[in-house]
């Protein structure tokens, strides 16, 4: 090893404690690319893999009743490589053991042959062949302890079934199960069951017919066309609208976390490593500075620049190594235990899990690059340094009189506080860069919160605000609104309110949206429809209420008349008048009100969903008699269903928040700990000084002290700054034809993210202060600057 | 000695101007020298008198304002950075009064430097056996005395073999014991090897073991006188 290296090593191995980090900063971005990329590549290959050899189909539609002899015609259709029907409906299940009703979405299965497309892959046991067998998905079996010869009931279309489970599978269309209603999956309350098909057909009065297509389609076919050939057929059979794979559910889920992965892989890693590259140039230049006269030395012995900049490039490579060492190790670990994640919220019978070489390779490259990066400009000052020069000591920096000293001398500041001024005067450069440093962390934290505390605002306005019932029972048809007075009778219900869904087509000129109208008797107080600032409002009479965000895409204002084609009940379609419009974060929502409904469509009061209030003790009892109710295809529990969605925030809080702040204490560390130790050996003489002139520890330490910590102060109003520059940004990046997320800053979220940097600046200061309690007096006046 | 020496440095009227801002400094007003080969110069003269600047020009650590500096043939005030350095490397050694040792290197380490990119270095052990450190090898700048750092440089200095040997206040920083046996190590050097050596100083008592001895003041050269008889270091009075 040649002198030169090995000088390189002793002065790494000093430095170690600031190398390290920075080392760790850059590790985080090399571990989360590698998390995000890995995860990335590996649901992409295993959806790819999974869709492929199970034949997840392209296309879908539903209908309410089309005959089999359609089939051969949908083949027909250019683009259209193969075709399955199937019957599938909604039954409300009596688990045993269960007290809550369950809910399972129930499709037929083929009697001579295996399905073409959506192939279940089979875990335990046989496909269901008898009447009364079934097969279900292998999370619903799994959550609720079921084994193979199990048996429950379903209450199918009126009629009480009992089943026996003969197998239990996975499907490529539910790699993610959400239930009607539902906000998270639950596998325990909501399943997928595939019974024989002439029963089913039989249960559910669909002999001879599907409601349920399923395509797939040839390399060369245009989707959008093949969706408008199958609506023109379906349409006479109550076709509900084709759609693709970017509206199935399940696929929508997964593809979301994809994209959601890579959109991390690509913001996130780029800060830490923009940084890493900040604290490397900060330290580095600072290096050069104190090691002028051994360059000087290096120069006058014959090294050329080109040699005496590679050494101290090779100082930051070595720093990100171990950034990247440690982030590939990190990474690694992560990307697996993600995986492991994965693999339990989305139900995939294998993972293909790799990290690809190319991913280590990048993100190894773009740590070092960034390194360089940073390094670059302390390199080329080692570089210009004039070897003559080089060797003599520097001169002391030029502090001026400034206003602000006649401002310091009038307020009789101490002299030590004096001390701490100037120098953020003497190098405002550096102390910006700092604030900048620190402001960045409290940055962070303030970006964390905020998703949460809009979300926090979202799930207030939609759950304590607008759906305010505990539950609501969902009926198979529409049924007259006496059934209102039926739901009073059941045990525990204390209040019943009427409510329908229609599927439809609002159209103004060529702009058109398929939306679901909700339908709400007048001065509903269970479900309500609430703006953005909180306020319920009622649709008005002979009219439809809109949106703003759906009155902007069809380009409607009040006033305006819109067409609305229903897709339910007679398909009819009418004229509304847009009689008004609410700002609301959530949906494309539409709304009128359910007498001028019934009244278009000239028939009696009538429902599809009851919206209950329950009395609490009583919930055993409501159970046991819906689950006998005739005509019930659903229930679902909102106070569940809130319950579980706000557990899953909470956990989710807690970790993110806990990670976000982690990340600011490594980066309020990075900066705070490198800039105090820069600003120590910079002062060491002075320090030494006044230690020497008689100054306690304790004064001494104020100067370091207190420069560090003035700066962390004065960075905080920034990083609010530039934090809510941020959720602004994130606001806006994520607002989508669904949704807009408002901009929640709470003083709360700014307070705990000052805190969180403040203290993480004053452990790192107090970590270097050690060293000032240790200086050696003599030895420190003694060496040459 | 031969009769006609051979040259190994001319200056023809060397000038250096510093301008810090505001007024020039002329550290070198119009320089008028030639050293010859093998022989050990001793450059006098006050503070300030621009001894160090000539030293950093005949070396290559600094360009001229004005005039021309020959090292034999090599005109070096026609040369760019590259040139100057590739001409340090593989010609010049220098020892500066505060030895400008790495401190996180051993004294064979600090020596390894040089050898590292010399082009026909001697071994680094052999370097210092020379300077009579042959058991301090393994020592960092820190376990030693100022005498035992400024050996090492020296020794750092020889170990490429140079032609020419640039000292500036080689002593300055050294008691008159220490002081003596650095001035030692420098003429055997000198007597063994016929390294041009040229060393600057402020105690004129120096100047008896050199074969030549330049004055310095305000820039100038203020007259050069040669030695017939040299005395030996430890016959020198501080
Ligand atoms: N880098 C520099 N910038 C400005 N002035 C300098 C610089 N180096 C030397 N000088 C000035 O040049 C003059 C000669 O300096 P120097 O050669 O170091 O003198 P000596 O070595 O004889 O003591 C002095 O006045 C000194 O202040
Ligand atoms: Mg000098």
């Amino acid at each position: 090893m040649q002198a030169i290296d090995i000088k390189l090593m002793r002065d790494f191995r000093r430095l170690w404690v600031q190398g390290l980090a920075i080392a760790v900063v850059l590790a985080c971005g090399v571990a989360i690319l590698l998390t995000a990329f890995g995860m990335h590549t590996a649901l992409t290959d295993t959806r790819a893999a999974y869709y492929e050899r199970n034949r997840f189909a392209e296309v879908f539609a539903d209908a309410r009743r089309a005959p089999d002899r359609l089939l051969p015609e949908i083949r027909e259709i250019p683009g259209v490589y193969s075709a399955e029907a199937r019957v599938q409906g909604m039954a409300v299940l009596d688990l045993p053991g269960r007290v809550a009703v369950a809910m399972g979405q129930m499709l037929s299965w083929p009697a001579d042959d295996d399905p073409l497309l959506n192939v279940p892959i089979l875990r335990t046991g046989l496909y269901p062949a008898r009447a009364g067998e079934v097969m279900v998905t292998t999370s619903f079996a799994e959550a609720n302890g079921f084994r193979i010869g199990d048996t429950f009931h379903a209450n199918l279309n009126g009629q009480r079934r009992e089943l026996t489970i003969t197998g239990t599978a996975l499907s490529p269309e539910f790699i993610y199960t959400i239930g009607p209603g539902a906000l998270m999956p639950d596998n325990e309350g909501f399943g997928i069951i595939w019974m024989p098909e002439a029963e089913l057909e039989a249960a559910f009065d669909m002999a001879g017919a599907f409601n349920h297509l399923a395509l797939r389609l040839t390399a060369d076919a245009v989707e959008a066309d093949v969706l408008d050939a199958l609506d023109a057929l379906l349409d006479p059979y109550g076709g509900l609208g084709a759609y693709g794979r970017a509206q199935q559910v399940s696929d929508a889920f997964v593809s979301a976390e994809i994209d959601q992965l890579r959109g991390m892989a690509v913001v996130v890693p780029p800060i830490f490593f923009a940084i890493s590259a900040f604290l490397v140039g900060m330290v580095m230049s600072r290096i050069v500075a104190l090691d002028r006269a051994e360059i000087g030395l290096l120069k006058a012995l014959g090294y050329t620049d080109l040699e005496i900049s590679l050494h101290y490039l090779l100082l930051a490579a070595l720093i990100a190594v171990i950034g990247v060492g440690l982030g590939w190790g990190l990474g690694t670990l992560l990307a697996r235990a993600m995986a492991w994640q994965y693999a339990r919220f989305f139900e995939f019978p294998y993972l293909l899990f790799r990290v690809p070489s190319w991913v280590y390779a990048m993100s190894g490259l773009a740590a070092l690059a960034t390194t360089m990066l940073g390094a670059l400009r302390a390199a080329l000052m080692a570089a210009r340094l004039a070897p003559a020069v080089a060797m003599q000591p520097p001169a002391p920096p030029v502090f001026r009189k400034t206003i602000l000293d006649r401002v310091m001398a009038a307020a009789r500041l101490k002299q030590t506080t004096i001390m701490v001024l100037r120098s953020l005067i003497r190098w405002p450069v550096r102390s910006a860069l700092t604030m900048l440093g620190l402001g960045a962390a409290t940055a962070a934290v303030i970006s964390a919160s905020f998703m949460f505390d809009a979300l926090a605002r979202i799930i207030d306005l939609a759950f304590n605000q607008s759906y305010r019932q505990d539950a609501m029972v969902l009926f198979a048809d529409d049924v007259p609104d006496t059934a209102l007075s039926d739901l009073m009778r059941l045990p525990g219900v204390m209040q019943a309110e009427a409510q329908q869904f229609h599927a439809a087509t609002l159209r103004n000129g060529p702009r058109e949206k398929r939306v679901s109208i909700e339908a709400r008797p007048e001065g509903a107080t269970l479900s309500r429809v609430i703006g953005a600032d909180g306020t319920p409002i009622d649709p008005p009479p002979g009219g439809i209420l809109l949106s703003d965000r759906l009155a902007a895409q069809l380009e409607v204002g009040v006033g305006d008349t819109l067409e609305v084609e229903f897709m339910t009940g007679r398909r009819e379609t009418h004229e509304m008048v847009v009689a008004g419009l609410v700002e609301q974060y959530f949906g494309l929502g539409a709304y009128v009100e359910i007498g001028y409904l019934d009244r278009l469509f000239r028939r009696a009061p009538t429902m599809s969903v009851g919206n209950i209030l329950i009395d609490e003790p009583d919930l055993p009892a409501l159970h046991a008699a819906l689950q006998d109710t005739p005509r019930l295809s659903g229930l679902i529990l909102m106070r569940e269903n809130r319950a579980a969605f706000e557990d899953t925030i909470s956990e989710n809080v807690t970790v993110v928040n806990t990670v976000y702040a982690v990340i600011a204490i490594l980066i309020t560390v990075g900066v705070a700990y490198n800039g105090a130790r820069i600003q120590l050996s910079e002062r060491a003489r002075e320090l030494a000084s006044l230690r020497i002139l008689g100054f306690t520890r304790a004064e001494v330490s104020r100067v370091l002290v207190g420069e560090t910590m003035l700066l962390a102060l004065l960075a905080q109003p920034v990083g609010w700054l530039m934090g809510a520059w941020i959720a602004r940004a994130l606001a806006s990046s994520f607002t989508s034809d669904l949704y807009a997320i408002p901009l929640v800053l709470e003083p709360k979220s700014f307070a705990w993210a000052s805190l969180v940097v403040l203290a993480a600046s004053l452990g790192s200061v107090m970590i270097v202060r050690r060293r000032i309690d240790r200086m050696d007096l003599v030895e420190v006046m003694k060496t040459r600057e | 000695m031969a009769d006609r020496p051979d040259t190994v440095f001319r200056t023809e009227g060397l000038t250096k101007v510093y301008d810090t801002g505001g007024a020039k400094v002329h550290a070198l007003a119009g320089v008028d020298l030639e050293l010859y080969a093998g022989e050990l110069s001793v450059l006098l003269g006050p503070s300030g008198s621009g001894k160090s600047t000539l030293l950093n020009i005949l070396g290559g650590l600094d360009h001229a304002t004005g005039g021309r500096v020959w090292f034999r043939d090599l005109e070096l005030t026609r040369l760019g950075d590259r040139a100057l350095t590739r001409y340090r490397r593989n010609h010049v050694g220098f020892i500066f009064q505060f030895y400008n040792l790495v401190p996180s290197l051993s004294a064979r380490e600090n020596v390894q430097l040089v050898t590292d990119v010399a082009p026909n270095p001697m071994d680094a052990a052999e370097a210092l056996e020379r300077v009579g450190l042959k058991h301090r090898l393994d020592h960092f700048p820190a376990e030693m005395s100022g005498g035992e750092q400024q050996r090492v440089a020296i020794a750092r200095a020889i170990a490429k073999r140079p032609e020419v040997l640039l000292c500036d206040e080689p002593t300055g920083a050294l008691d008159s014991k220490t002081g003596v046996q650095v001035l030692e190590v420098l003429r055997e050097i000198n007597d063994e090897f016929g390294t041009s050596t040229v060393v600057i100083t402020h105690n004129a008592g120096i100047r008896a073991m050199a074969h030549r001895v330049v004055r310095f003041a305000d820039g100038r050269i203020a007259s050069v006188e040669v030695n017939d008889t040299r005395v030996a270091p430890h016959e020198i009075s501080w």
